[in-house]
């Protein structure tokens, strides 16, 4: 077959695709640096909130304590139980972390840019810009209960079991009340792309002064119920009995050390990223206020990270000042209650949306 | 130069039928069931390979991510056992020797010269797909549109399906009602 | 070679023939249910490929009740395998004999 290899070799080199390699690699590291940013930010918050310092020797005012954390759990020893199933034993955090990096492909954080002329054409600041995008992150996030359940029967212990299965549970039946409240948004922004809805969120008023584009007002049980099921979905805040230290333990990761033990733990912080980061996407108008477009592309990156970091410090401040559900009330409130609100929160939107066009 | 459409079909084709084997032949039934996760996941590629994202998102929400957590939950809350090797029935699974296994090597024979004759027969008269034609298919609005028109009385009746199937299986699991 | 209707369509048949044999051969109730999914996605399989082949939107949309479906039969039928487990401790198809002639 006479095909010469020369289109290929000029796809693979053109400025386009090593810009989207480039950022790909950005946003993975990006991620892996929010983790440990979010370590310490929890650890400062948690003390401020309780009239105490925190962590505040390594380095000016604690900035070092993430590197710290991180080389102490490098160099932990990693055990396994004997009676732990080996292959799937390992096979946990890696699926935990694998999902919760991968739903990050298709979340966008910018405006589309050309890098101030570097590049030919405007790229977009995601991995991947498809039309389904919010259905992909919402399956790659169903995806990470196996982490846990796997966690849970693999340790072969009984606080991991029970941690694994309550755990598990309780993500499944809050992922119900997750689709419904993305579905509210879903309706508003009459599109299933990430970049869209954004992009239909743009609207102010007063001259740039109030956003009224955005999905907030509109839908502002949608975003209460959203990110009331995503804090259920990560396992975190009032809802982390499963993995609460005076009920169980440490839940699914009680047997879990060292690399494997880091690997959960990341899983767990950049689920909350991306929590937050689609709720900006969704509600807030992503990259749109406060800061106009007008002036740059990078205003626009600043803006979504401003929001995200606000929705992180909301997700942080609410685990040290509430207290945590117990698991039969967690279950009853998600069944009983929010999946009710969602759909109710759907339907208005829905008759909102056909009524006022 | 072979296609990307072909790698992928081959790829995704021998992935998904790897794992299938893997399932029927596996002994732990915990090891089944993540092999067929994997097979689904190799058919979602296989849907986003024709064209069909929906499909293939769906797929992977619904079954990868619901059914067989179900499945999970019933193999670790009934501690599933391994299959025995040494059942009444002879040492492996594949001796054709009893009641079911005659049967099913007579239908397996039968199945297989049907398919082979139904292909045979369809390949004379079809042409290669054309990707024009599946352009604007595969959009999400097309597939809604279609739902709540054309086959509303089956979204309906699934509804009520799925409610019937709900209470079905509370009530079949319980206890004690 | 380009990927044709008839290989998506061998590659569910191939599918479906494993699904087929997992339900016959196997003793654990459990891995006949999951035989079963098996053969509902080689249905699935053919039903998108064919839909593509024919340029009509009616392939996916069919898939999409056919999940539907097949979530609601594994929920009831895992609910008597958790039923007739509690009944005679066994998952082997063999067991429940009571109603056999």
């Amino acid at each position: 077959m006479g095909v010469s290899v020369q289109p290929l070799i000029d796809f693979v080199t053109s400025p386009i695709t090593i810009a989207y390699v480039v950022l790909i690699f950005i946003v993975f590291f990006s991620l892996q640096i929010s983790a440990a940013v979010l370590v310490l930010a929890e650890r400062k918050v948690a003390a401020f909130a309780q009239q105490r310092l925190g962590p505040y020797r390594v380095g000016w005012w604690g900035v070092l304590q993430p590197l710290a954390d991180i080389l102490k759990l490098l160099f932990k020893e990693e055990l396994r139980p004997k009676a732990a199933d080996f292959w799937l034993f390992y096979l946990a955090p890696v699926i935990s972390a694998t999902t919760a990096f991968a739903a990050f492909v298709v979340i966008p954080f910018g405006p589309p840019t050309d890098l101030f002329g570097l590049l030919p054409e405007p790229i977009n600041l995601q991995g991947m810009d498809v039309n389904v995008a919010v259905l992909i992150v919402f399956a790659i996030t169903s995806m990470g209960v196996y982490g846990i359940v796997l966690a849970g029967w693999a340790s072969n212990s009984k606080y991991s079991l029970l941690g694994g299965l309550r755990s598990s549970a309780q993500m499944l039946s809050y992922e119900l009340s997750y689709g419904l409240a993305l579905a509210s948004a879903i309706v508003l922004g009459n599109s299933l792309s990430l970049r869209e809805i954004v992009d239909g969120q743009s609207a102010t008023m007063l001259g740039g002064l109030i956003p009224s584009g955005w999905f907030l007002w509109p839908s502002f049980f949608g975003f209460v119920i959203y990110m009331i099921a995503g804090v259920a979905e990560t396992n975190r805040a009032p809802f982390d009995f499963p993995e609460a230290e005076q009920e169980l333990v440490a839940g699914y990761h009680t047997e879990y050390s060292s690399m494997s033990f880091a690997l959960f733990f990341l899983a767990e912080y950049i689920n909350m990223v991306t929590v937050s980061a689609l709720a900006t996407n969704l509600f807030l108008g992503g990259w749109h206020w406060p800061f106009p477009l007008a002036w740059g592309w990078p205003f626009g990156v600043v803006n979504w990270l401003l929001k995200v970091a606000f929705l992180l410090f909301f997700y942080i401040w609410m685990r040290w000042t509430l207290p945590r559900y117990r698991y039969d009330q967690l279950m009853s409130f998600g069944w009983k209650w929010l999946l009710p609100a969602a759909v109710v929160n759907v339907i208005l939107v829905a008759a909102g949306v056909v009524y006022f066009s | 130069m072979i296609s990307l459409d072909a790698i992928l079909f081959y790829l995704f084709g021998a992935v998904t039928v790897a794992s299938s084997l893997a399932v029927v032949t596996q002994r732990n039934p915990m090891h089944s069931v993540l092999f067929l996760i994997g097979s689904f996941l190799a058919l979602a590629g296989l849907y986003i390979n024709l064209d069909s994202p929906f499909t293939a998102v769906t797929q992977i929400i619904v079954y990868a991510g619901a059914i067989m957590v179900l499945f999970l939950f019933v193999v670790m809350l009934l501690n599933a056992p391994r299959e025995d090797v040494a059942s009444p029935y002879g040492p492996a699974y594949v001796t054709l020797t009893t009641g079911p296994r005659r049967a099913f090597a007579l239908l397996s024979v039968v199945l297989v010269a049907e398919l082979v004759l139904a292909m045979r027969q369809f390949v004379s008269a079809s042409q290669p797909s054309g990707p024009d034609a599946a352009a604007h298919v595969s959009s999400v609005r097309q597939i809604g549109i279609a739902i709540f028109t054309d086959y509303s009385l089956a979204f309906e009746a699934t509804s009520v399906l799925i409610l019937v199937a709900m209470v079905g299986a509370v009530v079949l699991a319980k206890k004690r009602l | 070679m380009e990927p044709t209707l008839t290989h998506y369509l061998a590659l569910s048949a191939v599918l479906f023939s494993i699904g087929t044999a997992g339900v016959f051969l196997r003793r654990n109730l459990i891995t006949v249910l999951l035989s079963i999914e098996i053969m509902l996605n080689a249905v699935n399989l053919t039903f998108v490929a064919a839909g593509r082949h024919f340029g009509t939107v009616d392939g996916q949309v069919i898939v999409f009740f056919v999940m539907t479906v097949a979530a609601a039969e594994a929920a009831v039928g895992l609910a008597l395998i958790i039923a007739l487990f509690r009944h005679k401790e066994s998952l082997s198809p063999d067991v429940f004999t009571s109603l056999k002639w």
